[in-house]
């Protein structure tokens, strides 16, 4: 068989999927061409998945020893030239942390699925969790700022991951995606639009020579044009703190300036980053804030609420980092109570008391993990709040 | 007759000087250590082998031979503690054509980058690793390492290391590679024709170099110098090609054996599997593609 | 006081005397060149120890760092010197090298 049809790495149509296969479709259509990863309930199927189509499209599909190479070996693919990803859950994110670090540092961009399960450690491994959303955040050690998207169907796990990518080429870090179990094993429609409708954007490029280029030094957007290995600028990458030469130099005037940059390219453009999906929120007196899977039972219990008359609204988070201080705060201007609902002890509930600066009431609503909301959970405790 | 005395000639530059990035020289190793020694040689074995500048990249771990990979002029990349050797698998399969090499210490890769050394060389991938062996963990004050021979004295091990340490060319034998050999940092002509071959074979090649670390490992076991460390070295190393690995190991005072003990041909690599791998998709994929 | 070559590793040898076949004064032969950049040298002694000519020797000059660069051994000339490179390979501070000119070796000067 000849290699004159190429086979599509963009499989337009309409499909009936889960999750998994959703998001490996989508970072298929975003262009990588690399998966690094290790098996582990219940984000597998994206490997098995990439094991199949990868190949198929020129790319190329490795199976690491643990997750601690998974991810160095995805870092040395984009290093290579390549989009890279790879997709696990809470443990196997704990073991890729300390290599998050070196992609923050040394601002290489690529994609970590992380479809959540029930934890701490061993946890829940077949059941749904929501419990990473700080681990998103502070996972690594040392100061950075990172981005976490965080889809509600499956859909969104085709169109975000796009998105995802696309985000992580534009500011160069690597993006946390984070699903949950439910979502990735659950079944919906997904339209895969025409590859041409499909918006890619790639890592800025060098465009001065070899001897002019210095790899760590911007412009205004604060992000470095990013050469890569055989290109002939004998590119200097270091976990190290470094100059803009990308030669280590270990003192507190270039943390200052290394640090503080990763951190404000992140920080001063969080308007082009933040997404939200409000709903209802115009006349909203009582707002909720949910994410993943939980804002999918929000979304059923608002429905129900304003059917009996309840003035609530929904606010989706789709970035949960960088977290949307601004908007909240304006909500909390406007509501009288801010209910959120997720699938643990409290992590979101903590971000948004703390940007709500103490104007309203802020209630969490806590499944451990293991199971969902139910509407009909979230709207008892819209009514205890409307008594 | 009373000739004026001839001078070495005072000089500025240093022929190599173009390939080690530009201000970085005076490196930041001891005086009396091999590493400098031993990138003069990585550099004239690349030199020698022949390569495209522009497709060589080296990789290293965290440690004093780490920071090789910041003073040589080609792709660097210093990466994470002991995980130099997936950063190198993910760059090398990217471009069949780039010549990958690993630079880094015995503690980086094979305390905790054990795990990956093994499964590196059972896939045969298509790189080289050098390991520069100076028995503990210099560039953090001299703690005892994996390759610490027993009565060996370092900063954890106060009283004289107790265990059996790696046998380095056996453990990388064992595991699959296709080329193993070490030498000593005295060596340098033998050590430079090995890493040409090294470098120019395909798949999974291993050269351990035994280098003289003077400050945290000689100071505290008798050999105070960079130039005693070699005197042991030249007074030990008994040169026995294709020995069995399994006799190899290295013990306080006694002979150990140099040389190149494995070199084998036609093994297929880990990136001969993936693009063969790439075949095999496209042809069932000819049929339809599911999701 | 520089301690010059008492150490335990101190192995000159005693060279032996070759019978002359040739007559080396009737041909051109081009000395190479060894180089040394001083500020960067550590005093490892390791070009000083291993070169098989046993042509160097420590200095009593320091260098901005206060250790004591090679020099040649007083009556020793670059003649000497057996172009092996060895010093060049060894030295782990890039800064002893030998450059062997590109000339005409071996032409006949004389009858």
């Amino acid at each position: 068989m000849s290699d004159k049809t190429e086979i599509p790495n963009v499989l337009t149509g309409r499909h009936y999927t889960t999750g998994n296969h959703a998001a490996a479709e989508g970072a298929l259509a975003a262009g990588c061409s690399f998966f690094g990863g290790y098996p582990i309930t219940p984000s597998s199927e994206i490997a098995e998945h990439m094991s199949i189509r990868l190949p198929q499209v020129n790319g190329h599909f490795v199976q690491f020893e643990d997750e601690i190479a998974s991810m160095a070996g995805l870092l040395g693919a984009v290093w290579g030239g390549s989009k890279s990803m790879t997709a696990t859950s809470g443990p196997g994110y704990s073991l890729m942390v300390e290599n998050i670090g070196l992609g923050m540092m040394t601002e290489t961009p690529c994609v970590i699925v992380n479809v959540q399960r029930g934890g701490p450690s061993t946890g829940l491994p077949t059941l749904v969790g929501q419990q990473d959303v700080m681990q998103a955040k502070w996972g690594s050690h040392g100061d950075y700022e990172p981005i976490a998207i965080s889809p509600s169907n499956v859909q969104e796990c085709f169109d975000l991951i796009i998105t995802a990518f696309n985000l992580s080429e534009q500011f160069r870090l690597p993006v946390t995606f984070l699903m949950d179990e439910t979502l990735g094993h659950m079944s919906e429609r997904l339209v895969i639009p025409t590859k041409a409708k499909i918006k890619i954007v790639n890592r800025k490029k060098p465009t001065v020579s070899p001897e002019e280029y210095l790899p760590y030094k911007t412009g205004k957007d604060l992000v470095p044009a990013m050469a890569t290995a055989g290109e002939g600028y004998n590119v200097m990458m270091t976990g190290l703190t470094h100059d803009e030469r990308g030669y280590p130099v270990i003192s507190a005037e270039a943390q200052e300036i290394n640090v503080k940059r990763i951190n404000d390219k992140i920080r001063l453009n969080k308007s082009k980053i933040i997404k939200l999906d409000e709903y209802m929120l115009d006349d909203a007196e009582i707002a909720l804030i949910s994410f993943g899977s939980s804002a999918r039972a929000a979304k059923g219990a608002v429905s129900r609420a304003r059917e009996k008359g309840i003035k609530v609204g929904l606010l989706r988070l789709i970035t949960l980092w960088p977290f949307p201080d601004e908007r909240i705060e304006e909500l909390a201007d406007q509501v009288k109570t801010i209910l959120v609902p997720e699938i643990n002890y409290g992590q979101v509930t903590r971000e948004v008391e703390r940007a709500v600066h103490g104007k309203t009431e802020v209630k969490g609503i806590f499944k451990l993990g293991g199971a969902i909301h139910t509407p009909k959970e979230i709207l008892d405790e819209i009514e205890s709040r409307v008594k | 007759m009373n000739k004026e005395n001839v001078e070495l000639i005072e000089a500025h530059d240093h022929p190599l000087d173009g390939y080690l990035r530009e201000g970085r020289i005076p490196h930041i190793f001891c005086p009396g250590c091999s590493l400098g020694s031993i990138m003069t040689v990585i550099i004239d074995a690349i030199k020698e082998a022949g390569f495209d500048p522009k497709k060589v990249s080296v990789v290293s771990g965290i440690g004093c031979t780490g920071r090789i990979a910041g003073y040589l002029n080609f792709d660097s990349f210093h990466t994470t503690h002991g995980r130099a050797i997936p950063f190198a698998i993910g760059l090398s399969v990217t471009d069949p054509e780039r010549k990958v090499i690993v630079v880094s210490g015995d503690g980086d890769l094979f305390a905790i980058g054990g795990n990956h050394f093994i499964h590196a060389a059972r896939r045969n991938a298509d790189i080289t690793v050098i390991c520069v062996n100076n028995f503990n963990y210099g560039m953090t004050g001299g703690q005892v390492g994996p390759t610490s021979y027993i009565g060996q004295f370092q900063s954890t091990a106060p009283y004289g290391s107790q265990e059996e340490p790696f046998n380095l060319p056996d453990l990388a034998a064992s595991c699959g590679a296709v080329y193993v050999a070490r030498w000593t940092a005295l060596d340098v002509r033998r050590t430079k024709e090995s890493l040409v071959e090294a470098l120019q074979k395909k798949g999974f090649s291993f050269v351990e170099i035994l280098g003289s670390c003077p400050t945290t490992f000689g100071r505290r076991n008798q050999l105070a110098e960079g130039k005693i460390i070699l005197e042991y070295f030249k007074e030990k190393a008994v040169l026995k090609h294709g020995v069995d690995t399994r006799y190899v190991g290295i013990t306080k005072n006694s002979d150990f054996a140099v040389g190149k003990f494995v070199d084998i041909e036609d093994r297929e690599t880990l990136t001969d599997h993936l693009l063969h791998l790439q075949k095999i998709a496209k042809e069932s994929a000819s049929k339809g593609v599911r999701l | 006081m520089v301690n010059s070559m008492k150490s335990t590793v101190d192995r000159r040898r005693k060279k032996p005397e070759w019978p002359a076949f040739i007559d080396i004064s009737k041909y051109k032969i081009t000395a190479p060149q060894v180089f040394i950049i001083k500020e960067r040298c550590k005093e490892c002694e390791w070009c000083i120890i291993h070169c098989p000519e046993e042509i160097l020797e420590k200095s009593d000059e320091i260098n901005e760092k206060g250790y004591h660069p090679p020099k040649l051994i007083d009556g020793k000339t670059f003649d000497d010197c057996a172009e092996c490179h060895f010093c060049e390979l060894i030295c782990p501070e890039f800064s002893i090298f030998v450059i062997v000119p590109e000339k005409e070796e071996g032409e006949i000067i004389s009858e």
